[in-house]
């Protein structure tokens, strides 16, 4: 297999989870990672009690990596304080969002940061049983993590008694099988208790009620656990002071498409917009071309048009809050500002469109991608999701009828929020930011007359016999 | 079917991950059989089922959800193309017209790939068999493939006679 090609950071990163990540003579064995500090933020964690981790965890206000951004100290909280059923912690390392490609390294490069990750945040949730559950596509990273979880055994950060504290933890790799739905958390579960993998009915909203085996269980997002060791490391509230209040710490991007110079990027969040991580960091689009879409956060996000403009609050040099006007460039690479713009952060995959680009075969790429991923579950989302690959199949294929845009609308707004999980929004964000956003590229390939022409044996006269 | 000792070993130590709920072993008893035997036969989802002591109908209803597992024999080695968005942009739809040529399986444009259920065109030799597939997270340099276990990245038309060489 060949080597991934070796990267040297860019200035304007913060190299922290993929501190290194493409670092010469970096090996993913144990003995490299204890020779570069490994497993001493595990010792430090230990001798803590699991309660102020989770407080350090809080006051870090980390939110989650994996697409929702929820605050990963508030779902720690939802287990109750002397719980008696086992609680459960699981790695969703199954990272299938097109366009996202960041745990890839993590696992292939640095698996014991991972590891280390996990260890300490079961330690603070009194997990003794683990699971990694790695999208079933990556077959070497599996080994890599059961090397890396047999060596950190064999030097007593795994099973019984854990550096003599008493505490037992087992942490299993499980290998998904190529479904798109086990990144939801639930569908997770369920596809890890041996079943399709069927995301749950809500409420109860949080696996930290009900989850794996009916027991409390803690779905965390590869890059979050990755975050915890270096939150235990710094403390919370020195951690906070990374990124911009609510928008904590460094995330990684990653940048696929039309840019000179594709790759990932690891960024304190917040300190740079879409514009300069696309023209400074990638080298910006081909020359001649121009930025055409983007879309800012895995490919569920809603694409932005590159002319757009929106209305933010931000604070003044008073303090106050006052009203501004910004471009898609100029927008932050945050969750709050990402989401008052209409679209979000998501998983942190960019992918950029030039002016080459047709966005109809864009959005049928996409809608080819949800039609074949839906679990087929709810009915809107399994219908819908085919209708509009089939409505984009017939504009691609030159049958488009003039009603075709409004229909993709109509069909995408009844499948949002109609679902038991995200994914029915997931699936119909894109028609229905692609249809709004570029209106005449969808109009020009929609021009059919819609209804066809009535045959003359089946007009009212005809039928009637012209008594009317 | 002969099950020989060192996939009952693997077997059992798959089944040990799961001290809570046998039926947690399917999806990896799946992979082993489809890493030994090359697909999903009958006799093997009888067999798993019996073993985790489920109904067979438990383990099919994995096979035809979950998009890897094959129910016919692939070629001897088996090529995943990346076809999802960053991919696309790249150029992945003629890289996949491109590997068909070369391994003279038929194109229809989807590769001869029809898609779920039947996802897997082999060439006539038999000796490498194409299937287009969702995301294959290398988004930053794609096209992408997969043959076997590897992964190849930003795969130009001119590599492909010396990637296919690699694999005898």
């Amino acid at each position: 297999m060949p080597a991934p090609a070796r990267r040297i950071p860019h200035p304007r990163e913060k190299r922290m989870i993929f501190a290194n990540i493409d670092r010469e003579g970096y090996t993913p064995d144990i003995a490299c990672y204890l020779r570069n500090g490994g497993y001493e933020d595990l010792k430090k964690a230990v001798k803590m009690a699991p309660a102020d981790i989770v407080g350090e965890v809080k006051a870090s206000a980390l939110r989650g990596r994996g697409g929702a951004g929820f605050p990963c100290g508030v779902k720690w909280g939802f287990i109750r304080p002397g719980e008696t059923k086992p609680v459960y912690l699981i790695c969703n390392a199954d990272e299938s969002e097109p366009g996202t490609f960041k745990d890839r390294y993590i696992i292939h490069q640095d698996p014991h940061q991972l590891i280390e990750g996990m260890i300490i945040s079961a330690f603070a949730l009194n997990v003794h049983l683990a699971y990694l559950y790695i999208r079933g596509e990556f077959p070497l990273g599996a080994k890599i993590l059961e090397q890396a979880i047999a060596e950190a055994k064999a030097n007593g950060f795994l099973g019984k008694n854990i550096l003599g504290t008493g505490f037992d933890l087992e942490i299993y790799v499980h290998r998904g099988a190529g479904a798109y739905i086990c990144g939801e958390e639930t569908g997770l579960i369920e596809s890890l208790e041996g079943k399709r993998a069927y995301p749950r009915i809500k409420p109860p909203y949080f696996p930290a009620v009900l989850g794996l085996y009916q027991c409390p269980t803690i779905v965390n997002n590869v890059e979050t656990l990755c975050h915890v060791k270096h939150i235990v490391r710094m403390g919370g509230a020195e951690y906070a002071k990374i990124g911009t209040p609510n928008n904590t710490g460094t995330r990684i991007v990653g940048v696929s498409g039309d840019v000179v110079k594709p790759g990932y990027f690891e960024i304190e969040v917040g300190s740079m917009t879409l514009g300069e991580l696309i023209n400074d960091l990638c080298g910006g689009v081909k020359p001649g071309r121009k930025i055409k879409a983007i879309i800012p956060g895995g490919s569920s996000a809603k694409v932005f048009r590159a002319d757009e403009h929106f209305k933010i609050k931000v604070k003044g040099t008073d303090g106050a809050m006052v009203e501004k006007e910004i471009g898609v460039l100029d927008i932050p690479m945050d969750f709050d500002t990402m989401a008052a713009c209409g679209s979000m952060a998501g998983s942190g995959g960019v992918i950029v469109m030039d002016d080459s680009r047709d966005m109809v075969e864009s959005l049928n790429n996409l809608n080819q991608f949800y039609a074949h991923e839906s679990c087929g579950q709810c009915t809107p989302c399994r219908e819908g999701s085919l209708w509009m690959r089939k409505i984009t199949d017939r504009l691609l294929a030159g049958g488009g009828v003039e009603s075709d845009p409004a229909t993709l609308a109509s069909v995408s707004n009844n499948i949002a929020g109609k679902t038991i999980c995200a994914f029915g929004e997931a699936c119909s964000w894109p028609t229905m930011s692609f249809v709004a956003k570029f209106p005449e590229e969808f109009a020009a390939r929609a021009k059919k007359q819609v209804p066809p022409p009535t045959p003359p044996e089946f007009l009212s006269e005809a039928l009637t016999g012209g008594s009317h | 079917m002969q099950i020989p000792p060192e996939l009952t070993a693997q077997i059992d130590e798959a089944i040990s991950h799961y001290p809570v709920s046998k039926r947690s072993a399917s999806l990896p008893l799946l992979h082993l059989f489809q890493e030994h035997f090359g697909f999903i036969s009958e006799e093997s989802i009888r067999w798993i089922a019996g073993k985790l002591e489920l109904q067979p109908i438990a383990i099919l209803e994995l096979v035809t959800f979950y998009p890897m597992f094959r129910r016919k024999p692939p070629g001897k080695h088996h090529i995943r193309v990346c076809k999802t968005l960053s991919c696309a942009l790249a150029g992945a739809d003629q890289l996949k017209t491109d590997l068909c040529k070369a391994t003279d399986i038929p194109c229809d444009g989807h590769g001869g790939c029809h898609g779920h259920g039947d996802p897997v065109s082999v060439s006539p030799d038999g000796k490498f068999s194409i299937e287009s597939v969702e995301c294959l997270a290398s988004c930053g340099s794609g096209p992408v493939l997969m043959i076997n276990d590897d992964l190849h990245e930003a795969v130009t038309a001119e590599e492909i006679p010396q990637i296919l060489s690699q694999y005898k």
